[in-house]
């Protein structure tokens, strides 16, 4: 029997040592390199629109992120945009900020997202309101990104709620962490992420990658701890659109690192948008030549339709098809 | 008062062994307590708690304090009170994403922690934190777990 179920409603069925019945996991663990990218939720109460912007997306991607508030801007939430594609048999990675909502609210989102069909769960720390449109919210932070693993690990393992109480079916989410390996204090951050790890994080998904030479020293300590054998590593990637922008994004966005060099490049480019895609393409190439890399991460914000060329030019899919809605029969067997 | 907050963090090593001595006379003390009633020693203790450790560490009375695992560095003057260490929003410069004007309270807690005896209880993970227990005394609620180890060997 082929390993992916074309009807959506089928959910396919959990192999042996895996933890859910996703593609993403599967991709992981078979030891091929997965592509991950990220989509923007619409302002709009408009199925049609989460559609279309998923359909860049086809037979490009291992699976899609659905942000949670991303940069503290209100916009259509991830569980809703999670419960929509999965409906078309879209691989979800669910982003859970831990800004907006408490424990109790976080919990049960899990378990809706779940029973939605989410396979996949990325739990954030979020950026702080301040960041926003909405300066003015409640910060919430009842649980950190640390904690919420380790709560959503109980709730599948042990099969209980936080407060211990029971749950009857428990959700059957492969989970994730984000990492930042450019933001001080830098000799912290691996043990950060081994914390991570520790409290259930299974797959990581890093910043924006645009500097290789700290990234290398971050990935060979990572290496010497073990933690590239407990946990797939995702480097995230994304085409800058300007030399201005890139800028911006480095002064104003928190934690994003963009060395001079990348700026320069761009600056002296005649093409920039271009030149933006080609350094995306060249970075995913070299971080796929890094030991314990085991995918990337694309966030293409306001691009998402380059994403296709990045992937393609990149060549990292090897001829492999990631599954997608309505993908025809002979297709078939080149795909995961 | 953050100048002295930095200064603590400076002299971790020195307030560890501090307060180690002055758990070891609280629990030593137990006997005494128990004769008062906890309930009756929980007000005037948290008030000399509440005062010293605000204006040493700018504390925030969360009521679970974790500073000897956090390198003397409140974690609760993280704007996002962070208690597993810092987010990935942290300045360049080692200042915070939301106050910029103050230092990543994790960066301090980062080299605070690697002055002190155990370097690597900062890497242990902390639970959400209790909300019931803010404004209650820590220093108590040390003295009632090491006290049911020490005088019962049970845990609580």
């Amino acid at each position: 029997m082929h390993p992916v179920a074309s009807d959506p409603g089928q959910p396919l069925p959990i192999l042996e040592g895996h933890v859910s019945a996703g593609r993403l996991e599967r991709v992981l663990r078979s030891g091929k390199f997965a592509v991950t990218a990220e989509i923007a939720p619409p302002d709009a109460a408009d199925a049609g629109a989460v559609y279309q912007r998923a359909s860049v997306f086809d037979g490009c991607v291992d699976a899609i992120n659905a942000t949670d508030g991303s940069g503290a801007n209100c916009h259509m939430s991830s569980v809703g945009v999670c419960s929509l594609l999965t409906r078309k048999g879209y691989a979800m990675v669910m982003q859970v900020s831990c800004r907006d909502r408490n424990r109790i609210a976080i919990q049960g989102d899990v378990l809706g997202a779940a029973a939605m069909g989410v396979t996949n769960i990325l739990c954030l720390t979020g950026d702080g309101v301040q960041a926003g449109d909405q300066p003015d919210a409640k910060p919430v932070f009842d649980f950190d990104c640390i904690s919420l693993l380790q709560t959503v690990t109980a709730m599948r393992d042990a099969g209980e709620f936080l407060s211990g109480r029971k749950l009857t079916t428990p959700p059957r989410v492969f989970l994730g962490a984000a990492a930042n390996p450019f933001g001080p204090p830098l000799d912290y951050r691996p043990i950060r992420l081994e914390k991570k790890i520790n409290a259930g994080a299974q797959f990581v998904q890093t910043q924006y990658c645009f500097d290789l030479v700290r990234l290398r020293e971050f990935m060979s300590r990572v290496r010497d701890m073990g933690l590239t054998e407990r946990c797939y590593m995702l480097i995230g990637v994304g085409p800058m659109p300007s030399a201005r922008t890139a800028s911006w994004i480095r002064d104003n966005v928190p934690g994003v690192h963009i060395p001079d060099a990348v700026i320069k490049r761009l600056l002296g480019a005649k093409n920039q948008k271009e030149e933006g895609v080609r350094i995306c393409v060249e970075m995913i190439q070299a971080v796929r030549e890094i030991e314990g890399v085991h995918g990337v991460h694309i966030m293409a914000y306001k691009q998402e339709e380059r994403v296709r060329d990045i992937v393609e030019e990149s060549g990292v899919l090897e001829g492999r098809i990631p599954w997608y809605p309505g993908v025809s029969n002979d297709q078939q067997g080149q795909q995961t | 008062m953050y100048a002295v907050r930095q200064w603590s963090v400076r002299n971790s090593r020195k307030l560890e062994w501090l307060y180690q001595c002055f758990e070891g006379i609280l629990i030593a003390l137990h006997p005494i307590w128990l004769w008062i009633g906890y309930s009756r020693i929980e007000k005037p203790i948290r008030a000399v708690e509440k005062s010293v450790k605000r204006v040493m560490f700018d504390c925030q009375m969360c009521g679970s304090c974790v500073l000897s695992q956090t390198g003397m560095s409140c974690p609760m003057n993280c704007p996002k009170e962070l208690r597993n260490g810092p987010c990935g929003g942290v300045r360049s410069d080692g200042y915070c994403e939301v106050d910029s004007t103050m230092r990543c309270v994790w960066v301090d807690a980062w080299e605070g922690s690697q002055r002190m005896r155990d370097r690597t209880r900062i890497a242990t993970v902390q639970p959400p934190l209790a909300q019931g227990q803010r404004g209650r005394s820590s220093w108590l609620r040390e003295v009632r777990k090491k006290r049911d180890r020490i005088f019962f060997q049970r845990d609580t």
